[in-house]
């Protein structure tokens, strides 16, 4: 023992320094199997789940009919709902109370209300029909109630020929992967990152670390890489699992993809190195980086709601989340394809952000040492 | 008596903390006020380009159609198509529509010209409905050129929400995932941050029982969870104006069976993992599937077959059905019977299961 620090010369060479460190840190992440358990089998699942169960496609629509007679009129725009695919006829019920008590209870969806002897005023212009909807959910009752007017009406006249571009059968996962991967990247690398630097505070061992011969920046280096490799392969993942499952298509340069992507990890890394300096404990550093960063990355970041909808100064407050402008690009390149000079801007900004916080964060890790 | 002091310790633990006291009432202040004005999916706003290939009467008329919609951001006349769908690239447009040349002429003709409509449907629905709308421009257009008055036979009642607003929508929602992440994380994060300070040991010497011990980490959740429901409550009648149309108790005993779920779950995890990053992320992990099947964000019916029958194991997903029937339909006890039923036996599992997983011999 004593022999081998004998021998090792005593300014250790940085390099050296900074390998063991990386090893040091990489059997801290593997020797946690459940941990990385979720770490893998959580992108999958999200993908998944977003890919194969998420979707606002209009379904399956319980539908009440209220009628007090049902004639061959009525019938014939009764069979039509029910044999389109967004509609199921559930109920028959004989008032427009009890439809509205079945909307009530949620056990319909809509109701559809025939004025009565429908067929016999078909001509006289007083025969008429009423379509009930649970607005609860706006969104989903206006493109339902939109279904079922044109399928009564039995299809108007189209005077325009629409034309979907980039994504011709809508599907959700066009939209959803480049989010997921803005979320999850964030997250493993936020949230590890500063955990892993506020465990070795509270458990003392940083106190050894930082009087060893190693720079203090060359500590920040060995605890980001094993942290970088890891979301790399999370991305390799997410990409793999987007090709070839979702069969959603990667249009642009893959080089590119993966480029900004580690920019961004990047970026996230310096945030969570920035929340291990603010965060004394990991109860603090865990849920300052799994719920505070959680809800702007869901909610502010055009993931899930689209950012031209809020209100103006949300906007703005949106422009300071990382993850919004990191999805842009992505879904850019990913699903539209366009080339490099398209996301100048977004690329600009992730950079500009990534050098502000890395900055801040370096020199307040140095003004704790001394 | 003992759980008297067990509770005074786990207060105090909390208010020890610098930063949790603070956390729990900010948290869903912040929530309260920001992200209702966030979760719309109401498209509007949408960039729109328009090719005229006619510059007709009828054209123009379009044109000022678009520019009065409250949809649309009209961008301007571009040159030809594929100009225009070099700003879609840029994102400078999200939407083109292309009117043929003699566009004027053969709607006099009655023939049935087509606008072209082009729209960038990376985000698929804004896509669609934004092709919709511009659609209903485009008839209303021709009908109002023809002359025709057309009366519709069928009418529309809007039920429960008449304005339409999504924020009755997302704000009974909105406290489901406040109670869930107040009442999932801190307590998956509470006996395995004992465990890692190494004092869950004194708790183990002692001869309190291993019910007393998880009730006393139970009912602070509980507490919180009540606190957050009361804040969402006045929050939502202050600055949205909107209250609950259905018995207020009723909400409250969902909330506290919902509480106890989910507190009790957090127990679970933290007793069955070794660090508090481990069960951060295994908590992390449950609750965002869950979140995804709940319905909360994507109605259920939408799912295919196989993930509806997923979401009858999501307690969650009675939770969400039960909130939204009393708190926007006004529906009563009947109508969330099952709902509650549901919930309170998966409280009952979850609850026993936490008392049961920890161990006080290791």
């Amino acid at each position: 023992m004593n022999n081998i620090s004998h021998t090792s010369p005593a300014p250790i060479p940085s390099f050296g320094g900074v390998g063991s460190l990386i090893l040091k840190e990489a059997r801290h992440i593997l020797r946690d199997r459940r941990t990385m358990l979720i770490l893998f089998g959580m992108p999958v699942v999200m993908m998944l789940l977003f890919g194969f169960a998420i979707s606002t496609d209009v379904k399956n629509v319980r539908l009440a009919v209220v009628a007090p007679s049902i004639d061959n009129q009525s019938r014939k725009i009764i069979d039509r709902l029910d044999a389109s695919e967004y509609f199921t006829v559930t109920q028959l019920v004989g008032t427009t109370d009890e439809a509205q008590l079945l909307l009530k209870n949620s056990s319909a969806d809509m109701a559809i209300v025939f004025t009565p002897k429908f067929a016999d005023h078909t001509y006289d212009g007083t025969s008429g029909i009423q379509i009930i909807s649970d607005y609860t959910d706006p969104n989903t009752a206006e493109m339902e109630t939109a279904y079922a007017q044109q399928i009564i009406s039995g299809g108007m006249l189209q005077a325009t020929n629409n034309k979907l571009l980039y994504n011709p059968q809508m599907k959700s996962a066009y939209n959803f992967v480049p989010g997921i991967m803005g979320m999850l990247l964030m997250l493993i690398c936020a949230m590890m990152t500063s955990v892993s630097i506020v465990k070795e505070k509270e458990r003392g061992t940083m106190e050894v670390l930082l009087v060893s011969p190693v720079r203090p920046i060359y500590i920040i280096i060995a605890k980001a890489i094993p942290y970088m490799v890891l979301s790399l392969l999370i991305l390799g993942s997410v990409l793999l699992i987007s090709r070839y499952i979702l069969d959603v298509p990667i249009t642009g340069n893959i080089v590119t993809i993966v480029g900004v992507s580690l920019l961004y990890i990047l970026l996230a890394l310096s945030l969570g190195l920035l929340i291990s300096i603010v965060a004394q404990t990991q109860v603090v550093a865990l849920l300052i980086s799994g719920m505070m960063l959680l809800m702007p990355c869901l909610m502010l970041s055009g993931m899930i709601y689209p950012i031209e909808s809020m209100p103006a100064i949300l906007q703005w407050v949106s422009a300071i989340v990382p993850a919004r402008w990191y999805i842009t690009a992505i879904r850019k390149l990913m699903i539209m394809g366009v080339d490099f000079s398209m996301i100048r801007q977004e690329v600009i900004i992730l950079t500009a952000m990534t050098v502000i916080l890395l900055t801040i964060a370096l020199k307040k890790f140095k003004t704790r040492l001394e | 008596m003992i759980l008297k002091y067990l509770l005074q310790k786990e207060f105090t633990q909390i208010r020890h903390n610098s930063f949790l006291p603070k956390m729990i009432v900010m948290f869903p202040i912040i929530i309260m006020c920001v992200i209702p004005w966030v979760t719309t999916l109401e498209v509007k706003n949408i960039n729109l380009l328009i090719v005229d290939n006619d510059h007709s009467m009828l054209s123009q008329r379009l044109i000022h159609r678009v520019e009065a919609s409250r949809y649309f951001i009209f961008r301007g006349i571009a040159p030809s198509y594929d100009d225009a769908l070099q700003k879609i690239e840029r994102s400078d447009a999200d939407l083109v529509a292309v009117i043929p040349p003699h566009y004027e002429r053969d709607i006099a003709l009655g023939k049935l010209p087509q606008v072209l409509i082009a729209a960038n449907a990376v985000n698929g629905s804004k896509g669609s409905m934004g092709s919709a709308y511009m659609g209903s421009i485009v008839g209303q257009n021709i009908t109002e050129a023809r002359h025709v008055v057309s009366r519709s036979p069928i009418t529309t009642l809007t039920l429960f929400n008449p304005h339409k607003d999504y924020k009755v929508f997302m704000i009974p929602a909105l406290m489901a995932i406040l109670i869930v992440m107040m009442c999932g994380f801190m307590p998956s994060l509470n006996i395995v941050g004992e465990k890692e300070a190494g004092t869950i040991e004194q708790i183990n010497v002692t001869p309190v029982s291993k019910w007393v011990f998880i009730l006393a980490k139970l009912i602070p959740y509980w507490l919180i969870a009540l606190f957050v429901m009361t804040v969402c409550f006045l929050l939502s009648w202050l600055i949205y104006g909107i209250v609950p149309t259905g018995n207020i108790a009723l909400l409250y005993l969902l909330a506290m069976l919902l509480a106890l779920i989910f507190s009790g779950m957090g127990l679970i995890i933290s007793n069955y993992s070794d660090a508090m990053q481990q069960a951060m992320f295994v908590m992390w992990f449950i609750m965002v599937c869950m979140m995804l099947l709940s319905g909360l964000f994507t109605p259920i019916h939408s799912m295919p077959y196989w993930a509806q029958q997923l979401t009858l194991i999501n307690p969650l997903r009675y939770f969400i059905d039960a909130m939204r029937t009393v708190f926007i339909r006004g529906g009563g006890m009947p109508a969330i019977q099952m709902q509650c039923i549901a919930l309170t036996v998966f409280a009952l599992v979850m609850d026993s299961w936490a008392v049961i997983s920890y161990r006080k011999n290791s």
